[in-house]
C-alpha cells in the first residue's frame, strides 16, 4: 500500500469535479444495479416458472413465464442502455482511473463483453421464439442467458472487487510494466465479493417477483395464479437468503482484516482496541456516537470470535485518508443486515409453516412481509453498494489512487449530471408505468377470460381493442 | 505487433458495430420519415419486426469497442473521452433514449403513447449515430490533443467533423435502407420492397455525395491525411466507391441477392480506409501511436486471447440469432397477447414443417441449443400481422 502524501495533494489540487462526478456516478450505478439485479437472476426464474410449466403442465406457471418474459423485454432493454451509460461514464467520469489502470481492469471488462453478448444474443432468442420453437428447444434457448448473467456478474463484480483489493500488477515510474490476468480477475475481495452480489441479485429478482404477488394477494387476489407467482419468486429467494446471510458475515470479517478502515466505519471503531462493542444504529458526530444502541464485546466476538480481539480503527491511518462521512457507511451497513435478517426471518416462518401444516402461513403480517421483501431487499442491496463505495472512500483504486485523481476535469460535470437525474427520472417511471400498464392488461384478460364459462371462447382482441382505447 | 493486432481488433469491433447497430440506428432514421400514422404503418412494422430480437445483441459491440479502446489505448481513450465529452454525452444520450423508446413502444398499445415513445426511438436514433461522426471526424482531423484536460466545443464542430456526423446518419440510413429491402424481398412484399428499395438508392448517392464532399475539405483543412487516403488507402476508398456503385445497380435491377453483403463492404471498407490512412498513429497529430498508448503487453496478449474466446462463443450465437431471424422464427408480435390463450396444451410439440439441417450446422456445438428445432413457421405476409392489439395505429 501506498500512502504518500504527493497524493493527497494533487487530490487537494484537482477536487473540482469529484462531487458532481460521484453523485452521478452513484446515481447512474444506483439505478442501474437494480436492472443487473434483473438481468442476471430475472431469466433463471423465468425459466423455473417455465419450468415447472413444462415438466408437471402446470399451466399458471406457464402463463407466469410467458408473462415474465414480457416484463423481461422491456428491463433488459432499460438495463442495457443504462449499462452503456456506465461504460461511457468509465472514461467519461473517471478518465484518471483508466488512464492509469484502465490497462489492468479492462481485462475482467473484456470478458464481461463475452458474456454481455450471449446474454443478449440468447435474450433475442428466448424473448421472441415463444410458440416458434418446440416448448423444451425454448427452455434451453433460455439457459445461456441465466448462466452468462452469472458470469457476465462475476465479471464486472470483479472489477469492483480489484479496486478494493488491487493486485495482479506491477508498477514502475507510475507506468503499468506487466499484468497477470488471472491475479486481476481473481484478486483478494473477489471470493466475497462475487457470490454477495450475485446472491443479492437473486434475492432482489426473487423478492420483486414476491412482493408484487405477494401486494395482489393482499388485495384479495388470492387466486392460483397469485399464490403461484409469489412461490416462484419467494422459494428460491427466502433459499438463498441464509446463504447469503453467512458469505455476508465472511465478507464483512474479511474487509476487518483486507480494509480495516473501512471495517471501522461500518462499525464505528475510532481507536484500534480490543473489546470493542458493536453498536446498533447511531450517528457518529464529533466522537459522540448519539441514539445507538451499543452490544459490549460483541465487534470483538464478530471478528476473531473472543472479546480480546485487536479490531483496527480509523485512528490508524490520518484523517485525509479516512471516509469522510463515517455515519451514513455505517447505518447503511446496519440496514443492509437489519434488512437481511428480515428476509430470513419471513423465510424461516414460511418454512417452519410448510413443515407443520403443508400450506403458506395465514397471518397478514407475513403477507405485509411478502409485500415489502422486494422493495426491503432493493434497498438492502444499495446499502450494501453505498457501504463498499462509501467505505473506500477517498481512494478509487484503494491506497493507490484517490477518487479526486480519477475525476474528469472536462468542466461539465454538472451540466451531465443535472441531464442524467432529468432523464433517469423520466426513464425510471416510464419503466414502472409500462410494466404496471402490462400487469393491468393482463389482469384485464384474465378477468375477461374467466367472465364466461360456458360462452364462446374470448377473443384476447377484445381486450387489446379496449387497452387501444378504439 | 500485438498493439497491431489490437488496433486491428478494435477497428473489427467499430465495423462490426457500424454494419449491425449502425442499421438499427438507421432504422429510426426511416420510422422517423415513413409519414404520418397510416401511411406509415407497413414500413414501420416492417422496421419493428426486423430490429426487435436483434438490436441489443448488435448493441453490444459499442460496449465491446468501448472496453477494448480503454484497455488496450488507455491514455487515447482517457484523452478522447476528455476533450470530446460533450457529443459523447450527447450520443449516449441518444443510445438510452432510443433503446428505450423503442422498448417502450412494443408494449405501449395506447396510439398517443405509441406516437410519443415511437418519436423518441426515431429522432435519438439520429443522435447516436451523428455524434458518433463528429467524433470519429474530430478525431481524424487530429482535434484531440494527447493530454486533453477540459472538453473542447472546437474540436467536433470543424467542418470536416460535422459532415462526418451527416456521414454517418446517411450511412445508416443506408444500411438499414437495404437490409430492409432484403427483409421485405424475402417476406413477398412487392411494396415494401420497392419502397426501400428507393429509399436504399438515395441513401447511396447520399452518401456518397458526402464522402466526396468530406474528402474535398480534407484536401484543404488536413491534406496530410488526404494525401494518406488517396495514397496507402486508395485500393479500399476504391473498393467502398465499387460496393456503392454495385449496390445502387442490383437494387436498379432488383436483384436482391447478396446486396447486404456488398453494402455491408462498403461501409467496412470506408472505416478501414480510415484506419489504413491513420496506422500507426492513433490520435492524429500527437505523437499518440497504437504502440505507445499506454497497455503493458501482458494486457494486449490476455486481449487477444478475449477476442479470440469472444469470436469461439459469440460468432454461433449471432449466426443462430441471425438464422431463426431470416427465417422468421423470431416475431415482436407474439409476446404480447398470448398470455390470455398460453397454455400447455398449445405448446406441446407439433410435427416438424421444416428442414433444419442448416440451421443444426450453424449451432454445431453449442451444446445449449443443438436440441433447438422449429415447431412450425408462420409465413403471414406483414398486413396481415399488423397486430390488432399492438399496432392499432
Amino acid at each position: 500500500m501506498i500512502h504518500s502524501g504527493q497524493v493527497t495533494l494533487l487530490a487537494a489540487a484537482q477536487v473540482g469535479d469529484v462531487v458532481p462526478a460521484r453523485a452521478q456516478m452513484a446515481a447512474t450505478l444506483g439505478f442501474h444495479i437494480i436492472l443487473a439485479c434483473l438481468g442476471i437472476a430475472l431469466p433463471s426464474i423465468v425459466l423455473l416458472a417455465e419450468f415447472v410449466g413444462l415438466r408437471r403442465g402446470n399451466e399458471v406457471a406457464m402463463r407466469l413465464a410467458r408473462r415474465w418474459s414480457q416484463a423481461m423485454g422491456v428491463t433488459v432493454a432499460v438495463g442495457a442502455v443504462t449499462g452503456t451509460v456506465l461504460s461511457f461514464e468509465m472514461g467519461l467520469l473517471w478518465p484518471g482511473l483508466l488512464r492509469q489502470y484502465g490497462a489492468v481492469l479492462g481485462l475482467p471488462f473484456g470478458l464481461e463483453g463475452i458474456f454481455f453478448f450471449l446474454e443478449a444474443i440468447f435474450t433475442g432468442i428466448y424473448l421472441w421464439s415463444w410458440d416458434r420453437l418446440r416448448p423444451w428447444a425454448h427452455w434451453w434457448s433460455g439457459v445461456p442467458i441465466a448462466v452468462s448473467g452469472i458470469f457476465g456478474a462475476m465479471s464486472v463484480v470483479a472489477v469492483n472487487a480489484w479496486m478494493n483489493q488491487p493486485g495482479g500488477f506491477t508498477q514502475r515510474g507510475g507506468q503499468i510494466t506487466s499484468v497477470d490476468p488471472w491475479q486481476v480477475f481473481f484478486n483478494h475481495a473477489a471470493p466475497y465479493e462475487m457470490p454477495h452480489m450475485i446472491l443479492a441479485a437473486y434475492m432482489v429478482a426473487g423478492f420483486i417477483v414476491a412482493g408484487i404477488y405477494a401486494a395482489g394477494i393482499l388485495r384479495g387476489r388470492r387466486d392460483r395464479y397469485h399464490y403461484t407467482g409469489f412461490a416462484l419468486g419467494f422459494v428460491p429467494a427466502a433459499v438463498l437468503t441464509p446463504l447469503q446471510m453467512f458469505v455476508g458475515d465472511t465478507a464483512a470479517r474479511s474487509i476487518a482484516h483486507d480494509q480495516p478502515v473501512k471495517f471501522a466505519a461500518m462499525e464505528y471503531v475510532p481507536q484500534t482496541s480490543r473489546q470493542v462493542p458493536e453498536w446498533l444504529a447511531g450517528v457518529y458526530v464529533n466522537g459522540h456516537i448519539y441514539g445507538g444502541l451499543k452490544i459490549p464485546y460483541m465487534d470483538s466476538l464478530l471478528v476473531g470470535f473472543g472479546p480480546g480481539t485487536r479490531v483496527t480503527g480509523w485512528d490508524s491511518v490520518p484523517p485525509a485518508d479516512r471516509p469522510p462521512v463515517v455515519w451514513l457507511i455505517h447505518l447503511c451497513f446496519d440496514v443492509m443486515v437489519g434488512l437481511g435478517s428480515l428476509l430470513l426471518l419471513a423465510g424461516l416462518w414460511a418454512a417452519w409453516t410448510w413443515w407443520r401444516r403443508r400450506r403458506w402461513p395465514r397471518p397478514l403480517l407475513f403477507w405485509l412481509l411478502g409485500a415489502v421483501s422486494g422493495l426491503a431487499a432493493i434497498v438492502a442491496m444499495e446499502c450494501g453498494w453505498v457501504v463498499t463505495e462509501e467505505g473506500r472512500q477517498p481512494w478509487v483504486v484503494y491506497g493507490l489512487q484517490t477518487t479526486a485523481q480519477a475525476a474528469t476535469t472536462n468542466g461539465g460535470v454538472l451540466a451531465s449530471l443535472s441531464l442524467v437525474i432529468v432523464m433517469y427520472a423520466v426513464l425510471g417511471t416510464a419503466t414502472i408505468a409500462v410494466l404496471r400498464m402490462l400487469a393491468r392488461r393482463w389482469r384485464r384478460s384474465d378477468a375477461v377470460a374467466s367472465a364466461v364459462p360456458y360462452g364462446p371462447p374470448a377473443v384476447p382482441q377484445d381486450l387489446t381493442t379496449d387497452e387501444a382505447g378504439l | 505487433m500485438a498493439a497491431d493486432a489490437l488496433g486491428a481488433i478494435l477497428l473489427t469491433g467499430v465495423t462490426l458495430y457500424a454494419v449491425l447497430g449502425g442499421a438499427d440506428f438507421g432504422g429510426g432514421l426511416w420510422d422517423l420519415l415513413a409519414g404520418t400514422t397510416r401511411r406509415g404503418r407497413a414500413p414501420r412494422t416492417l422496421i419493428d419486426e426486423s430490429i426487435t430480437p436483434v438490436w441489443e445483441a448488435n448493441h453490444v459491440w459499442l460496449i465491446f469497442d468501448l472496453v477494448i479502446f480503454w484497455t488496450a489505448f488507455p491514455h487515447a481513450f482517457a484523452a478522447v473521452m476528455t476533450a470530446l465529452a460533450l457529443p459523447l454525452w450527447l450520443a449516449v444520450g441518444g443510445i438510452v433514449l432510443r433503446g428505450a423508446g423503442f422498448a417502450f413502444r412494443q408494449e405501449l398499445t395506447r396510439l398517443p403513447w405509441q406516437r410519443a415513445t415511437g418519436v423518441t426511438f426515431a429522432f435519438s436514433s439520429l443522435l447516436t449515430p451523428f455524434f458518433m461522426g463528429t467524433v470519429v471526424g474530430a478525431v481524424a482531423t487530429g482535434a484531440v490533443p494527447a493530454n486533453a484536460s477540459h472538453a473542447s466545443l472546437a474540436a467536433w464542430t470543424s467542418p470536416t467533423a460535422l459532415l462526418g456526423g451527416f456521414a454517418f446518419v446517411t450511412a445508416c440510413g443506408y444500411l438499414a435502407a437495404v437490409y430492409l429491402t432484403k427483409e421485405a424481398h424475402s417476406r413477398g412484399d412487392r411494396r415494401m420492397q420497392a419502397y426501400f428499395t428507393r429509399r436504399a438508392q438515395a441513401a447511396a448517392i447520399v452518401a456518397g455525395a458526402l464522402s466526396l464532399a468530406g474528402l474535398a475539405t480534407l484536401h484543404g483543412s488536413d491534406p496530410a491525411l488526404y494525401a494518406r487516403l488517396t495514397g496507402r488507402a486508395l485500393p479500399l476508398v476504391v473498393v467502398a466507391g465499387v460496393c456503392g456503385v454495385v449496390v445502387l445497380a442490383l437494387l436498379t435491377v432488383g436483384r436482391i441477392r447478396g446486396v447486404r453483403i456488398v453494402a455491408a463492404l462498403g461501409v467496412a471498407a470506408v472505416i478501414w480506409g480510415w484506419g489504413v490512412a491513420q496506422y500507426p498513429v492513433l490520435l492524429p497529430g500527437t505523437t499518440v501511436t497504437l504502440s505507445n498508448a499506454g497497455a503493458p503487453h501482458d494486457t494486449l496478449v490476455a486481449l487477444v486471447v478475449v477476442f479470440i474466446a469472444a469470436l469461439v462463443l459469440v460468432v454461433p450465437s449471432f449466426t443462430l440469432l441471425f438464422t431463426l431471424q431470416s427465417r422468421h422464427l423470431l416475431s415482436a408480435g407474439q409476446n404480447g397477447t398470448a398470455p390470455a390463450t398460453a397454455s400447455v396444451a398449445q405448446t406441446r410439440p407439433r410435427p416438424h414443417e421444416e428442414q433444419t439441417s442448416g440451421m443444426r450446422a450453424a449451432v454445431l456445438g453449442l451444446v445449449a441449443v443443438v436440441a433447438l428445432t422449429p415447431r412450425r413457421r408462420r409465413h403471414t405476409a406483414p398486413h396481415d400481422r399488423t397486430d390488432t392489439h399492438r399496432r392499432s395505429r
